[in-house]
């Protein structure tokens, strides 16, 4: 089993987070993962991308046109980042307005919740109900209770929750 | 699965190899891509079986000389830090490949190929074949961490510095990697005085450096640090590809997808520097073409001196920035005469990066900006780079220029009559790594220059890394706090004032005050302490009032708050031609206030 994905947001969005979720899974399985993130001066409020790659890979970094999946928690970034993606690659994307892709107001969804940054979760939930990730919904509620600090998991798995149902 | 088999980012990796084989001594100054090692070492020294010294050093220089000393006293060590920090550390790096250590030492040097947060890409390889220093170049994070045990030990058979050299996509790559026991060395301090080593005069030099040499030479044919070959079945004949670092992972997906993967000789070079003589006389015998990739200078290709090899020397490769993914695809297509690919859209750059909203340093910069329209704004390595959004940032070169600039600026000028105001901002952590000397070198030198030190009470840019007039060190440990205001003031500065930035009356009253005193005859250097904590602690959010900032309809969409102050979290409705407030990340600081020139930004208390 292979698949490429990508998330793509702005730094402070917790894409960082939703990727270690996501890879934190793979190695639950016990299949191999790579995952590349921005770090440093564009995590300040810049574009940022994580790549994802499960299976026998041995870069973390994905070739225009090779990612099956994108995960934009960042709108404006469809254009910077789309090329990424293959021409049947699946894209779920938090935004208000209608679009391309999946959408999902999954920052609305965070603020009802309490906590914006959550919406990274929320798509992801929104994702993995439409089956188009490796991993199922326990096993990322497995990975978020292993990731999330102490005091905000029950937060986390409710974001997570609401996407399922998004 | 086993349970060993953690996650972890290449950084994390290499700190815990550090742990596993033994380190006890590990000295660093954070700096993007090499920050998390030592935080890991730091996180994870309860693994450690025998005692651990971490320290976050006041800058490069001195954490060398920290570890070198750890090792002259038979002990591991490791020095980590930035491409750009081992400048900073070249005076004891050099010398040290004369000299050698005992106890076996490391320098891990994480290089920015991009540059991705960096102020270049230079090659810590080439570094190394100048410096005469060995230096491995780990494809993965998994292989950085197998790595380290065995350059301990080459570090200690020929008792040698060694480098370790991770890329920005090592350090910040996640991979299941193993974790092993942490060996127990049973090492006591013990140095062994030999002043014609470790006090080597020029007498004793040639023979240390002809030492040097014939280590160099063994070196280069250490077995288990050759070139690895993944044979091919031949349907290439007498062509090989040459890869090092990532660019050899980044190579072995792309011939995969391609379906290359065994019709072509592939090696790795796992060591750079020195590069095995009969490696290149193998190639030369047995390949009428080569392929040399490699990150970022043509290290491999310059020894390898191969008449048919092609590479950046030849023009073949790009010679800047990193080889990612597609551009090899393209030089593998040229190399190979496959189909090129699907030419590239141009590359969009997407958001730029900004001061978080409520950073103290925006609130400065503007004032900064506001005082001194005509001023001349030296800068330096830091968040508060990003200055430059506000236009209070001219020039940004490396740890603690600032200063000096200014005081250049200042005598350029000076020279011809009046003089601009310069305005210099350092933060608190580049203040203390390189700030210091520059600031006793302008006051000595009579320069009229006001400098702002950002203190934000902590190392921001990299993740918030202690500072030293915070009391504490690596791991939260209590310690002496050294004040900024008296080594201001020992530097024989006697303009001294310390506003909160937040305050923009106060602050800006201030600035004109330094300006008064500066242009004064009796003036000089005026530094003024810009103090508020970094916004990203949460303690300093929860100790400061929020209040709901709105704006209202007097606002007449004049842009000024959006470009002058230009805070993420405030946005120009382009439909209705206002500013609006994203309240999901206005944490309602108030500091926009004062910026609207129609009093359009109110804030409402909410408790």
């Amino acid at each position: 089993m292979k698949q490429q994905i990508i998330v793509s947001g702005i730094g402070g969005q917790g894409v960082l987070f939703l990727t270690r979720v996501i890879a934190q899974v793979a190695v639950n399985r016990g299949i191999p993962v790579l995952t590349s993130e921005t770090h440093g001066m564009a995590q300040r409020g810049g574009t940022v991308l994580s790549t994802i790659k499960i299976g026998n890979f041995a870069s973390p970094l994905i070739r225009a046109g090779q990612a099956d999946i994108g995960l934009l928690l960042w709108d404006a970034n469809l254009p910077v980042h789309k090329g990424l993606l293959k021409e049947n690659g699946k894209l779920f994307i938090s935004a208000e307005q209608t679009g391309e892709g999946e959408r999902i107001d999954a920052a609305g969804i965070a603020r009802l919740i309490g906590n914006p940054v959550l919406s990274n979760l929320v798509l992801l939930g929104f994702a993995v109900k439409r089956q188009a990730l490796f991993c199922t919904s326990e096993e990322c509620e497995k990975a978020i209770r292993q990731l999330a600090p102490q005091k905000f998991v029950e937060q986390n798995l409710e974001a997570f929750k609401q996407g399922l149902n998004g | 699965m086993s349970e060993k088999v953690k996650l972890l980012m290449g950084n994390e990796a290499v700190g815990q190899g550090l742990i596993e084989a033994g380190c006890q001594i590990a000295a660093a100054y954070p700096g993007t891509p090499s920050t998390e090692i030592l935080q890991t070492v730091i996180d994870s020294r309860d693994r450690a079986i025998e005692p651990l010294h971490v320290e976050w050093s006041i800058n490069e220089k001195i954490a060398f000389e920290v570890a070198l000393a750890g090792s002259y006293s038979g002990k591991r060590s490791v020095a980590v830090m930035k491409q750009v920090g081992l400048n900073v550390a070249a005076d004891p790096f050099m010398r040290t490949a004369y000299i050698g250590v005992k106890g076996g030492m490391l320098t891990i040097v994480a290089d920015d190929p991009g540059p991705h947060s960096s102020q270049n890409e230079q090659d810590t390889r080439l570094f190394c074949l100048q410096g005469r220093v060995p230096v491995i170049d780990p494809a993965s994070p998994a292989e950085a961490k197998v790595l380290i045990p065995a350059a301990f030990e080459l570090s200690e058979k020929y008792e040698l510095n060694i480098v370790l050299r991770p890329t920005t996509r090592i350090c910040h790559s996640r991979q299941n990697v193993t974790l092993g026991e942490p060996l127990k060395l049973g090492r006591s301090a013990d140095f062994q005085r030999d002043p014609t080593r470790w006090a080597a005069t020029p007498a004793f030099l040639p023979a240390l450096h002809r030492k040097l040499n014939a280590n160099l030479e063994k070196i280069a044919q250490e077995p288990d640090w050759q070139p690895r070959l993944t044979p091919s079945d031949n349907s290439q004949p007498r062509t090989a590809l040459v890869a090092s670092g990532i660019v050899f992972s980044n190579l072995v997906d792309l011939l995969d997808e391609l379906g290359l993967t065994g019709k072509i000789d592939l090696y790795q070079v796992l060591m750079p520097y020195p590069l095995n003589p009969s490696f290149s006389e193998t190639l030369k015998r047995d390949y009428d073409r080569v392929l040399v990739l490699e990150e970022t200078y043509p290290v491999i290709e310059l020894q390898l001196a191969h008449p048919g090899a092609v590479g950046k020397q030849t023009g073949h490769v790009p010679r800047e920035g990193e080889l990612l993914p597609d551009i090899l695809h393209q030089v593998l297509a040229d190399f190979l005469n496959l189909d090129q690919p699907v030419a590239l859209p141009d590359e969009r750059r997407g958001q730029r990066p900004s001061l978080c909203p409520g950073c103290p340093h925006r609130a400065a910069f503007y004032s900064i900006k506001k005082c001194f329209p005509q001023g001349i704004f030296p800068s330096d390595i830091g968040c508060y780079t990003l200055g430059m959004n506000l236009g209070a940032v001219n020039t940004v070169h490396c740890m603690g220029a600032c200063i000096s600039q200014g005081a250049g600026f200042y005598q350029a000028y000076a020279q011809d009559g009046d003089f601009p105001t310069v305005v210099v901002t350092i933060g608190d952590s580049t203040f203390f790594h390189a700030g210091i000397p520059a600031l006793v070198n302008a006051v000595v030198q009579q320069a009229r220059i006001i400098v702002v030190i950002l203190d934000n009470a902590t190392t921001a840019m990299t993740g918030g890394q202690p500072v030293p007039h915070m009391g504490i060190a690596a791991g939260g440990k209590p310690t002496k706090s050294i004040a900024i205001e008296q080594l201001v003031k020992a530097s024989g500065v006697e303009f001294l004032e310390t506003c909160d930035p937040y305050d923009n009356e106060q602050f800006e009253k201030l600035l004109q005050q330094a300006d008064d005193y500066i242009r004064s005859p009796e003036g000089g250097v005026a530094v003024l302490i810009s103090r508020h904590g970094c916004i990203m602690d949460p303690s300093v959010r929860k100790s400061q009032e929020a209040t709901l900032i709105q704006i209202n309809d007097k606002c007449i969409g004049c842009r000024k708050c959006t470009n002058a102050f230009e805070c993420p979290a405030l946005i120009f409705d382009e439909q209705n031609k206002v500013a609006l407030i994203d309240q999901d990340r206005c944490i309602g600081c108030g500091t926009c206030i004062p910026v609207c020139p129609v009093d359009a930004i109110i804030k409402e208390k909410n408790g």
